[in-house]
């Protein structure tokens, strides 16, 4: 196995499904001639072509729209947000057509929207958003966002091949920054699966993203102090794996949720919501969040890493729940 | 153009199967059988009617709601649509959906979002796997004069014409969005205007006259077909009724709706078809018939239809289920 960046994965697994399957084809802006302001898509146009490879207009609900009813007869497209911020402007095709058309008249709808998100970038307000939440709250979605290269890879062919949409967010932080062995050959990472990444006796640690990364570092730094932390990749946001969330709080009987997101009302939320409601009786402390703040994402240096969640966060909550 | 008598009937029997079969819901509605609201194109049926029956049987349609005449058209039986209507299982949606909210892919029509003018994108994406495919297929979607102020209206056109997609947008412009007329929604006279931003041909066209409707689809369809881009088209016609069936619409002048009145699309087209030797008054009195008919029929196969079970509502999210996770 050769050992590749996050964002590798992610290309590969673009080329691969877009050379195993006519129907795959790739739009959004800058994605062609240009090969994506992330250089995801690099390469592509010229082995694939202007149509499969599609630069289109500054309108991302056009676009999305366009995706929705091109997947209603037969094609798998993959939409690139540029920034996941921009998916506000084509929430309603999202949210409203995408999202509905298979419950309310049976249209299958399997698009893939791809939405680089995450903060820890210095990209300021527009360019760090993690919306997960917006489409957290809207059934008839999947939400994925992989923490390492091998499950973005493995679960975005999943997300091509899946007959309805699916929200596929790319953390940008990690994009260059964490390398993997990843197999070669053909796999998928099945939606609706976590995985415990590290075992651990006293704590879980439920998180996904960028944060796992944040989580395994805390672990670390803990050893000395002797608590040990389980740290469960929710890897898949909606369906959420209730399963092997409640089973590692069976086996802690104490809880820290650590996400990126704005703390109100998202997914830590609901994660913290089913873990009370369904495993109350394991718990031997308070489930406590980790989480950024309910602001905007603030630009310079020392506010965003305010406002980001620390390794140091992590470290300090995980001694206040050990001693439960 | 000329258009074979055969056509003409068939035109004329849409036509009245829309109008009346529009009427017996709003009857029903009347008697408080429908579950929800009501809404009909009564006054606009020859768009729906016209647009649709010029596409070819593997062209798809992104229609809005006052398209009764496309969901005939295509195919989807009286039956089915009268149930609809009533929530019952045997509706188009099975319950799921309600009303004018309608789509089955197995007829190329695609549901309708309430979002006017939300469809248009997604029918110029369908026209795009068309091209990417090349497939001789075109498609065609529908909404308001209201529904041209919205962004997606404008994001559809652009894209379609950069790309030079086979999609031809209709809009039936009746001069009232709900309450607002023409002149409070926009500063152009006529919306054709619109698609001159964005290099598109347009056409406009009486919205009342069935047969023109379909020459100039038929036409469009044409230059889609043969690569030579999008087109919009403008059919310019009156709401008879409120926007829907609980609106008395007395902010409409009482002279426009005595003027159009007179423009009435089945009675242009009854006179068309008398006056020019394409129909005698038996063979049109054949086809009211089988119109009362069939209309007869899909009443009294929704009323006896079932409702859903309940905890259907939670059934059916996912078209890929996913087996670990339950979700609900």
């Amino acid at each position: 196995m050769k050992e590749i960046t996050y964002v590798e994965a992610i290309h590969q697994a673009l080329w691969e499904e877009m050379e195993r399957d006519d129907s795959v084809f790739i739009l959004g802006e800058d994605v062609g001639i240009y090969g994506g302001a992330f250089r995801v898509t690099e390469g592509m146009y010229e082995k694939f072509g202007e149509l499969r490879v599609l630069d289109t207009p500054l309108s991302e609900s056009g676009f999305t729209g366009a995706a929705i009813g091109a997947s209603l007869v037969g094609m798998r497209p993959v939409v690139e947000m540029q920034f996941a911020d921009f998916i506000s402007c084509a929430f309603d095709q999202i949210v409203n057509v995408a999202a509905k058309n298979y419950y309310r008249w049976g249209g299958k709808t399997p698009i893939v929207i791809r939405a680089p998100y995450g903060g820890n970038i210095h990209g300021g307000a527009f360019h760090s958003q993690c919306p997960e939440g917006w489409f957290f709250h809207t059934p008839g979605l999947k939400l994925v966002a992989p923490a390492f290269p091998s499950d973005a890879k493995g679960l975005l062919k999943a997300a091509i091949r899946d007959d309805d949409p699916v929200i596929f967010f790319e953390h940008k932080f990690l994009y260059r920054r964490i390398k993997e062995e990843v197999p070669e050959d053909d796999y998928v990472i099945p939606i609706g699966e976590a995985r415990i990444v590290q075992e651990g006796s006293d704590i879980s640690v439920i998180t996904y993203g960028a944060m796992v990364h944040t989580a395994l570092e805390a672990s670390k730094n803990l050893e000395e102090s002797g608590i040990s932390l389980e740290i469960v990749d929710l890897r898949t946001l909606m369906p959420l794996d209730k399963e092997t969330v409640f089973d590692s709080v069976k086996k802690t009987n104490k809880v820290i949720v650590l996400y990126e997101a704005t703390r109100s009302g998202g997914v830590g939320a609901e994660v913290a919501a089913l873990i009370s409601e369904e495993v109350f009786n394991y718990l031997d402390g308070p489930i406590l969040r980790i989480s950024a703040p309910d602001t905007p994402v603030p630009y310079s240096p020392p506010m965003e890493e305010y406002y980001l969640p620390q390794v140091e966060d992590v470290v300090e909550a995980a001694e206040k729940l050990a001693a439960y | 153009m000329d258009v074979e008598r055969d056509t003409l009937h068939q035109l004329y029997y849409y036509l009245k199967l829309t109008r009346h079969l529009e009427e017996r819901i709003t009857s029903l509605y009347r008697q408080g059988k429908i579950v929800g609201g009501a809404w009909t194109s009564n006054g606009t049926e020859a768009i729906s009617v016209g647009y649709s029956y010029a596409l070819e049987k593997d062209d798809v349609t992104a229609p809005y709601f006052r398209d009764m005449g496309v969901f005939l058209v295509r195919g989807i039986t009286p039956r089915r649509i009268v149930a609809q209507y009533l929530g019952r299982k045997t509706g188009v949606t099975g319950g799921k959906e309600g009303n004018v909210h309608i789509g089955d892919i197995n007829f190329g029509c695609f549901g309708f979002p309430s979002h006017l003018a939300d469809n248009y994108p997604v029918a110029a994406g369908a026209a795009l796997a068309f091209k990417i495919r090349g497939e001789k297929r075109v498609a065609a979607s529908s909404t308001g004069d209201g529904g041209t102020s919205r962004g997606d209206f404008h994001e559809a056109l652009n894209f379609a014409s950069v790309l030079k997609l086979p999609v031809v947008f209709f809009c039936n412009n009746n001069q009232y969005a709900y309450s607002t007329p023409l002149e409070k929604q926009m500063a152009i006279k006529d919306v054709a205007e619109r698609s001159l931003a964005y290099a598109m041909p347009s056409e406009i066209v009486d919205g009342n006259d069935v047969v023109a409707v379909y020459k100039v689809s038929k036409e469009a369809y044409k230059k889609a077909r043969a690569g030579e881009g999008p087109t919009f088209i403008e059919c310019k016609t009156m709401r008879m009724h409120g926007h829907s069936e609980h609106d008395a619409a007395k902010y409409v002048p009482r002279e426009l709706l005595e003027e159009w009145k007179k423009k009435d699309p089945i009675l242009k087209m009854e006179n068309y078809l008398l006056e020019n030797n394409h129909a005698s008054e038996n063979e049109l009195k054949d086809i009211d018939k089988r119109v009362h008919d069939v209309i007869e029929d899909a009443e009294e196969f929704a009323e006896n239809s079932p409702y859903p079970d309940g905890k259907e509502a939670v059934e059916g999210l996912y078209a890929t289920p996913i087996e670990k996770v339950k979700t609900l």
